[in-house]
């Protein structure tokens, strides 16, 4: 019976062969380790997302007078709306660690490179719509930090020359942060931008289907093939990966639920305490912070103190923010090493991305405390340390020495 | 699979970091100028207690909060049903002791003054206090509730402590008494952390320090005790509003994690299974 339905499909729709080259056959590599379990977490939160934000949408009103206002209607009237707003916020702040962990094993063996350039660039557009998504998300409850956040950020459109006011205007459709300028964002976020965040996962996953997954050693597995064409070192997705990750995915939802359930706010981190106030355009919080995943591009921003070739250092900063973000499309140009995965890489490479890491969390940490002449110059120093691994990079690639690569996978 | 146990605690305790977050920021605004009992810090507050399983606290607390405080700031956010309810407080005896005016049992509870009017009378209407332990935490609430003090240079004649030159007038004087900023003489502490002595004749050091609070003898309705005690329930009360649902999310949270515990013994049973299979 089952065949026969199957069948009836097959004729009309590669049904059978799809599932069979996208999961149940699909060879991963049998030397992949932890660090390759971003990716399908990614996939579980992003269905948490989309999920709880519908149900979220049941309820919300999108006015400035509204909005905070419903935001409370469904913590506290809507049968169990807290859970789903509990698990929308804790899902942003668990989305940015997850791309954060999936971008630095990327990084670390060398899953950019040649031939997967494209995949690479299709997950850089994914952690853009993802920095849209979550800004925008951010100014719907209204609270004061989304006003201010929104104030802040925008405003940075404004000091562009020439153009900037104009822009600035046309942005917020308004003269200053108003009710139109929440709901064109709120339409960006539960349209646009979901949207395009699904079309460009579905091809990101395409994409990498394609050209096949990397391992932690960087070798090409498809070099030793059996008699079928499957290659050697790989095994099929379903059953060894399928169980595999449903093993990961319970130990990570237990994390998950005891942030969501416990510490819903994350002290402060998931859902600032400055939030819980009405927006109110008249009242400037003490301290404006954007959300912990901003923050290392908020330090970079208020690193940038002086002007410069007569371009104000409020547009400089906003530069090089922009900077720090986009310069990550550029890796697989920028990477001239013959080998992919740090573990065969020399010890310029290995130096160069530890720096990096140290100058991400110290660059995080600076962007959530208020500035001081001591804390900026260390911005100053950690912006250059954060851009040197990328800007040395075709250098220092090119001219360290590698150790030499097996043929096979490493075990154990 | 020595790297794989070195992938795995760098991802843990990644994870932990973001999970621990909580410990690490400070939570709430400061406290101003508050000056504790033993004169040592100043602008930190006094830690509260808070418990949400407390039903008695909270019935006390919501008393204090609806007879002396409603007056001005509402709590239109939450409904008088869902407080009976939650604070296991007949519906008829909420009715007829904490409902004043025509307001019914399932409306928002709103505050009885015109909020336009109240910006004339004190130069800022006063705030709505849904959310407000959410906003400064529960330390700075009870600090501030009880670091009232006489100040004649301010037009309603009370200061405070933790919010300087507040627009608040000290609606509480009657139950506290009369609170006065006064100095004390305080012992000097050594660098060490000790009391510092005189070196010859070995008597105790001390030294003038002010800002400390005290109530006038007999002023007031309650003894300082039963204040304190009636701020912690009207700070609790406060806590309880911002976080309505807590001890229902608590648990059942916990009866998700046993079922995600279990779920993830069983898939790593079955993970351990079809691993047999690879080497």
């Amino acid at each position: 019976m089952v065949t026969k339905i199957m069948n009836w499909f097959d004729d009309r729709l590669p049904l059978t062969a799809t599932i069979e080259r996208h999961l149940t056959k699909y060879p991963a590599p049998i030397n992949m380790n932890i660090w390759y379990l971003a990716g399908v977490l990614l996939v579980v939160v992003l269905v948490i997302q989309l999920a709880s934000g519908i149900w979220l949408l049941m309820n919300y009103e999108p006015t400035a007078e509204g909005a905070f206002a419903s935001i409370q209607y469904i913590m506290r009237d809507v049968e169990y709306g807290y859970i789903i707003r509990y698990m929308h916020t804790t899902g942003a702040s668990a989305f940015f660690a997850l791309i954060f962990l999936h971008m630095f094993r990327g990084m670390m063996y060398g899953s950019y490179q040649k031939p997967r350039e494209l995949l690479w660039v299709l997950g850089w557009i994914t952690y853009l719509l993802l920095c849209m998504l979550g800004f925008t998300g951010y100014v719907l409850p209204w609270g004061q930090m989304s006003f201010w956040a929104a104030q802040v950020i925008m405003s940075l459109f404004g000091s562009i020359p020439y153009i900037g006011e104009d822009l600035l205007t046309w942005i917020r459709g308004d003269y200053l942060i108003s009710g139109i300028t929440l709901n064109r964002l709120f339409a960006f976020h539960v349209v646009l931008l979901p949207l395009a965040l699904i079309a460009v996962v579905f091809v990101h996953i395409l994409a990498l289907h394609e050209v096949g997954s990397n391992n932690p050693d960087g070798v090409d597995v498809k070099k030793f093939k059996d008699e079928d064409g499957v290659p050697l070192d790989t095994k099929p997705f379903f059953p060894y990966d399928i169980t595999h990750d449903l093993y990961a995915i319970g130990v990570f939802l237990i994390f998950f639920v005891t942030i969501m359930f416990f510490y819903p706010d994350g002290g402060g981190y998931v859902i600032e305490y400055v939030n819980y106030e009405a927006a109110d355009n008249l009242k400037t919080p003490e301290h404006i912070v954007p959300s912990w995943y901003y923050t290392p591009y908020y330090a970079m921003l208020r690193a940038v103190t002086f002007p410069l070739f007569g371009l104000t250092a409020k547009f400089l900063g906003f530069v090089v923010m922009a900077a720090g973000i986009a310069i990550f499309v550029a890796l697989p140009w920028l990477d001239r090493s013959p080998v992919k995965s740090i573990r065969y890489k020399g010890n310029y490479s290995k130096f160069f991305l530890a720096l990096f890491v140290v100058s991400f969390f110290v660059l995080g940490y600076l962007g959530t405390v208020t500035s001081t002449p001591g804390r900026t110059l260390a911005a100053q120093i950690f912006t250059v340390t954060y851009f040197a691994y990328f800007l040395l990079m075709p250098i220092y690639t090119k001219y360290e020495k590698c150790k030499p690569v097996p043929d096979r996978v490493q075990l154990g | 699979m020595k790297k794989t146990i070195l992938s795995a605690s760098l991802l843990a305790s990644l994870i932990a970091l973001i999970a621990s977050a909580n410990l690490s920021a400070a939570a709430g605004a400061p406290c101003g100028n508050y000056l504790s009992e033993d004169g040592l810090t100043k602008g930190e507050c006094k830690e509260a207690y808070v418990d949400a399983s407390d039903k008695a606290s909270l019935q006390r607390g919501a008393q204090v909060y609806m007879n002396y405080c409603l007056g001005c700031h509402s709590l239109k956010y939450a409904r008088y049903k869902k407080v009976s309810e939650d604070l296991e407080i007949p519906l008829s005896m909420f009715q007829d002791n904490l409902i004043f005016g025509d307001q019914k049992i399932g409306d928002l509870i709103l505050a009885g003054m015109d909020p336009k009017e109240a910006k004339e009378w004190f130069g800022n209407a006063p705030p709505d206090l849904t959310l407000e332990a959410g906003l400064r935490g529960p330390d700075w609430i009870y600090s501030y509730l009880t670091s009232f003090y006489i100040d004649e240079s301010r037009p309603l004649g009370v200061n405070n402590k933790v919010y300087e030159n507040v627009g608040m007038p000290h609606v509480l004087i009657d139950m506290q008494g009369t609170p006065r900023s006064v100095c004390r003489q305080m012992p000097l502490i050594a660098s060490n952390g000790g009391i510092k002595q005189d070196p010859l004749t070995g008597e105790q050091l001390t030294q003038e320090k002010c800002g400390f609070l005290e109530v006038d003898n007999g002023t007031g309705e309650m003894t300082p005790e039963e204040f304190d005690q009636a701020m912690l329930d009207l700070t609790n009360f406060l806590a309880y509003m911002t976080d309505p649902l807590k001890i229902e999310r608590e648990t059942i949270g916990t009866y998700v994690l046993l079922y995600l515990f279990i779920f993830t013994m069983l898939s790593y049973l079955l993970y351990r299974e079809f691993k047999k299979d690879l080497h």
